[in-house]
């Protein structure tokens, strides 16, 4: 089951191992994604941190993490096709995994219902 | 976005999709589609642009002629009737008030079509200058919508709905003329590299213009254009923006715009350019192409051997090219062609080179040349 943060990344977890992308709303906000500098494998990243920064035709803007943990994989596709993010940002386009150090961190994270309510607040 | 205006198109661009955003005090399209699908299309056929926002004023009187080359840095008095001349105002001190299109419409009666964030700028540095002439400065902004019709395939769309041969209408010029019965001004000018022309029309003939000029473009295969394509193809053709690439504080021979300067007339700001050009012009602007993954963006820093050697002034990631430019204003002789710089992006140095401008070279006519008339 997804979750989502309040910047706007969702995360799903299976077997302690998280899946990180920016959801369909942050995509649609940033606009053409031209570049993606992904981290390095092995960088051990905090709940609230940047990880990385998507750099779109309109803006550069910096990807938090969900939770705390270690990359332990990137989608080097995104590389190539930094695109993905815009045609399918919570599938194809997802951007690293981490190994979840503490899986009940995600409970404070918002479920679907509770984060298309945030961002039809925001959008208002 | 309850302050903004909105021009008589606001409700087209609604209703077409298109993500709004407030720009220069206006509620404009930033994009209908995808910026880079947008420009695409003004690179391969043609791409419809709303802007409306940009302001025009007119000056009317028999000393027309005399005042507006007071104003302007350019030789207006060398261009005709029906021409169009691209130029820049200056302040005292040769800073760049605006840079601006001026349309000669008769030797009392002149247009000019000015940034929309300093058209009320503009309006009140033209009045206060005006004492001792005989004219009348006018804010028409509100009389007009302007539509951009730009592509290669420009001249081959629109043709099939003017009233005028197009290919008799030259590279900076105007007429008047219909468009499928809407009666305006056709002008062949643009701000994205390729051939195109901008119309003008009384706002309540605005929507039925923009109605049918987006049917034939879609029919032949164009787009309507937000302002993010707008600034993408202007930064590709390598056109200067004012508020990004130049302001009051830089000149027109630090941007690549001496050729618009014509030091045989008097104009405001003359002497302080003529000692700036005597004296050697200490900054300039270089094209920049980044060997990373990153966008070098307005303000960031240029290093050459360690050294600063100045900023950013606009850029983003090219779709035609494929690679990540900007312009920048360095020091004069500090860096050639071909040589490695580095701009620093968010604390990190990247490597970029310098490379000639215009980082793109379109359909439009001519480049320099054609625009001096």
């Amino acid at each position: 089951m997804k979750k989502y943060t309040k910047t706007h990344e969702w995360i799903e977890l299976s077997d302690g191992t998280g899946t990180v992308g920016i959801t369909n709303y942050a995509q649609e906000r940033l606009g053409d994604v031209v570049y993606v500098e992904l981290p390095d494998v092995g960088k051990k990243v905090k709940k609230g941190e940047t990880v990385l920064t998507i750099e779109s035709v309109k803006a550069a803007s910096d990807v938090y993490s969900p939770a705390d943990g270690e990359v332990v994989e990137v989608n080097e596709t995104l590389n190539d096709n930094p695109g993905l993010i815009n045609e399918d940002p919570e599938g194809k386009g997802w951007i690293f995994k981490i190994k979840v150090e503490n899986p009940s961190q995600l409970d404070e994270l918002l479920s679907e219902e509770e984060y298309k309510k945030f961002c039809e607040e925001e959008g208002k | 976005m309850t302050d903004a205006k909105k021009t008589p198109l606001y409700d087209e661009h609604v209703r077409f999709g298109a993500r709004m955003f407030e720009f220069a005090g206006w509620v404009m399209p930033l994009q209908y589609e995808s910026i880079t699908s947008e420009v695409k299309a003004v690179r391969e056929c043609v791409g419809v642009f709303d802007v409306s926002h940009m302001g025009e004023i007119l000056i009317e009187g028999p000393d027309t002629i005399e005042f507006v080359d007071r104003l302007i840095t350019n030789d207006f008095s060398s261009i005709k009737i029906d021409q169009v001349l691209y130029t820049v105002m200056c302040n005292e001190k040769g800073g760049i008030v605006d840079d601006l299109l001026v349309y000669k419409f008769s030797k009392d009666r002149a247009m000019f079509v000015v940034n929309a964030a300093n058209t009320e700028k503009d309006y009140n540095w033209i009045l206060s200058h005006s004492k001792g002439y005989d004219v009348s400065v006018k804010d028409v902004s509100e009389d007009f919508v302007l539509v951009a019709f730009q592509g290669p395939k420009a001249q081959e769309i629109l043709q099939k709905i003017a009233s005028i041969r197009l290919e008799k209408l030259r590279y900076y010029h105007f007429t008047e003329a219909r468009v499928r019965g809407v009666k305006g001004y056709i002008s062949r000018t643009g701000y994205t590299g390729e051939d195109g022309f901008e119309i003008f029309v009384k706002p309540e003939a605005g929507v039925t213009l923009w109605r049918t000029l987006l049917e034939f473009a879609i029919k032949y295969g164009g787009k309507p254009a937000g302002l993010g394509a707008r600034d993408l193809c202007r930064l590709e053709a390598s056109y200067m923006l004012y508020g990004e690439d130049m302001d009051e504080n830089t000149t027109p021979l630090e941007v690549g715009l001496s050729w618009v300067v014509k030091f045989h007339k008097d104009f405001i700001g003359k002497e302080a350019l003529l000692t700036q050009k005597e004296k050697g012009v200490k900054r300039k602007i270089i094209g920049l192409v980044l060997k990373g993954k990153s966008i070098a963006r307005h303000g960031y820093k240029v290093f050459k051997d360690g050294k600063e050697i100045g900023n950013v002034t606009s850029g983003n990631y090219s779709p035609t090219l494929e690679k990540s430019i900007a312009l920048a204003i360095v020091r004069s002789g500090s860096v050639k062609n071909e040589d490695e710089v580095e701009v620093e992006v968010r604390g990190r140095r990247i490597k970029a080179e310098v490379v000639k401008l215009p980082f793109y070279r379109g359909t439009v006519k001519s480049g320099k040349k054609a625009k001096e008339v």
